[in-house]
């Protein structure tokens, strides 16, 4: 139910930027085919949350009928001051119904392949790992600690059993922000703790919204590769800067370190863990997320933008489903739904009582 | 040196690995007797050190900043008397494979006292690594040439050469201040540095850099050919008649990067 309205959003976007070479075809077309899509979108805008609740079946062929209805509409309305060939009505409406098809079987495609088995299993292979390079030089300082200062290595050992706890759970559910910034801190804490003076961190978290929901290890491992890429090739002190703020209903994190040119056949490791995030967004958030990457003036940057879910919003939207599903099946859920910590706040799913639709 | 103590330099860019290995040192001087010259945090420091003092075994980590361990291992072989290498790492797969076929020492990180006094104990019997060896570990191209100048190393940075000239035994390095002799072999030269240099003659290699472009030249006898024009030193080069088509490639290359070097004919 979820994707009707992802549908309708989305259909409209795809059906906008048609091919350069029809140009002449296309500014009539248009004429047509633009206050068709805005109208329908308003229209779609208007009644989603009332489509939201039918089954599948009834609501695609509902939107599909709003569609050839606001084409008729349109077309009558504009037709009186145009010309137009014979036959333009049937001609319009047969494409329109065409491209609608086509779209539905896409998104029914694309629902399939984003299912939550199918994504429960892609996300299990695709937890993130951390390098053994960090792991074993790590050890290697706290025992340098263990005689001259006993109490900093007990808490560099703490520090990496927060750490390892969290790489070696299940991470498939997503965490308040917070508790990712804090496993960042330990993280660095261990990593100060070999480089000392060349390793130097800013973070920028003033406007950071710390109830928002991520997936878990989304911003470690891209530290970590900062660490590797940006400073240790250098002897020089570096910046790893953080910058993580809320911006129109999104949640933004910009982390940028030194680019060393010279780092050689580092690079595929840090193409790997980006792909990996990137894939992580995408069963999360679908295309609500982005993750881009840039070398600029020497500073490496990645930019990740992800909608804002707060815990709150995810058990209320729980809520409603599961109050939905007892509705619409008249069967009894489990309350477990309702206390969220437990239940899967997947947003790609929309719930457990979407995924039935 | 059977009685006096073994003299070690430790080189790590890590100042708690350092410390580390000093701790276990010391627990190993029960064992065998020794001594620490000093520390150094990567491998050009570890050899400036090595100019004042001398060190019999270099306890070296293989990545470092600026220049890493086995790239040390290979520059300080141009000493007088060069010191062995054993060398530490924290893990780094395609380099410990490279290890294990050219069944070269080394010590995993976190070290263990009792493998360390193992290796420390294997020392008198050991022999330098030889270049060719440290070659097949090193899988990115050397930071530096070095060249021995009354018994010191001279680090000559790759990105300062202009052109490499093998003359009789010889290979010449130019850069724009100096020239320096050098006793490696033009073609592995080549292979190292793959696409910074390009061959111009039989007997010398330019980098691309520093090419300002091509002039045409006609000799006594009347037969024409190609001279490479470089940035920063007055003297040009022969281009071969085998390499010639480099004219046209190099001059294209330049003018879409909107460089200067061009082909001028006379």
């Amino acid at each position: 139910m979820l994707a009707v309205n992802a549908l309708a959003v989305v259909a409209a976007v795809v059906r906008e930027p048609l091919p350069e070479l029809w140009i002449e075809h296309w500014l009539p077309m248009m004429a047509f085919v633009e206050p068709h899509l805005i109208l329908e979108l308003a229209v779609l805008y208007a009644v989603a949350p009332w489509i939201m609740r039918l089954t599948y079946p009834i609501g695609t062929s509902l939107v599909g009928a709003l569609t050839i209805g606001i084409g008729i509409c349109v077309h009558v309305v504009l037709a009186r001051d145009l010309p137009q060939p014979p036959h333009a009505l049937a001609r319009y409406l047969l494409l329109t119904l065409l491209v609608f098809g086509a779209l539905v079987g896409y998104f029914g495609l694309r629902a399939k392949a984003l299912s939550p088995a199918i994504t429960e299993s892609r996300l299990q292979a695709l937890q993130a790992r951390i390098r053994p390079h960090f792991l074993f030089n790590s050890i290697n300082a706290v025992l340098s600690l263990v005689r001259k200062d006993p109490k900093q290595a007990e808490n560099a050992l703490l520090d990496m059993a927060d750490l390892f706890r969290v790489l070696m759970r299940d991470n498939r559910e997503l965490v308040p922000l917070n508790d990712e910034i804090e496993l960042c801190q330990q993280y660095l804490a261990l990593e100060k703790l070999r480089l000392s003076d060349r390793l130097q961190v800013d973070w920028h978290l003033n406007s950071m919204p710390s109830d928002a929901l991520v997936p878990p290890l989304l911003l470690q491992p891209l530290l970590e590769n900062a660490v590797y890429h940006g400073i240790e090739p250098s002897s020089a002190p570096g910046v790893i800067s953080v910058n993580i703020f809320y911006r129109g209903g999104d949640v933004h994190a910009i982390l940028r370190n030194p680019y060393q040119s010279n780092g050689g056949n580092h690079h595929a490791g840090n193409k790997m863990a980006l792909a990996n995030i990137r894939e992580r967004l995408k069963l999360h958030f679908d295309a609500e997320a982005s993750l881009e990457s840039r070398v600029r003036d020497s500073i490496y940057e990645v930019h990740i933008r992800m909608p804002y879910r707060s815990i709150r919003d995810v058990r209320k939207q729980e809520a409603e489903a599961a109050a939905r599903g007892e509705r619409a099946n008249g069967e009894h859920r489990t309350p477990d739904m309702r206390t969220g910590a437990e239940g899967p706040p997947t947003i790609a799913g929309g719930g457990a009582g979407a995924s039935r639709g | 040196m059977a009685d006096a103590p073994l003299r070690v330099l430790i080189v790590d860019d890590e100042a708690p690995a350092r410390r580390r290995l000093r701790e276990l040192l010391d627990d190993c001087a029960a064992a065998l007797p020794l001594a620490i010259v000093g520390e150094a945090g990567n491998g050009r420091e570890a050899l400036d050190l090595l100019h004042t003092v001398s060190a019999d075994l270099l306890l070296v980590d293989i990545n470092m900043p600026e220049m890493g361990g086995i790239e040390l291992a290979r520059h300080v072989l141009k000493l007088p008397q060069p010191p062995l290498v054993i060398f530490t790492t924290a893990h780094d797969e395609h380099a410990l494979q490279a290890f294990e076929v050219s069944a070269v020492d080394y010590l995993m990180k976190p070290v263990r006292v009792q493998r360390l006094v193992a290796a420390l104990q294997k020392v008198p019997r050991l022999k330098p690594l030889s270049a060719t060896r440290l070659d097949q570990l090193q899988s990115t191209a050397r930071r530096f040439l070095s060249v021995t100048e009354r018994s010191r190393v001279v680090l000559v940075p790759v990105e300062d050469i202009i052109y490499l000239k093998a003359e009789l035994k010889y290979i010449t390095i130019r850069t724009a201040q100096r020239e320096y002799l050098l006793e490696e072999s033009l073609t592995k030269l080549e292979e190292e540095f793959g696409s910074r240099f390009v061959r111009v003659h039989r007997n010398c290699l330019v980098a691309r850099d520093f090419i300002r472009g091509f002039e045409r030249r006609v000799g006594d006898e009347g037969d024409a050919h190609w001279e490479v024009l470089l940035k920063d030193v007055p003297e040009t080069l022969p281009v071969s008649r085998r390499q010639q088509s480099i004219v046209r490639e190099i001059g294209r290359e330049s003018k879409r990067g909107g460089e200067s070097a061009e082909a001028v004919d006379e």
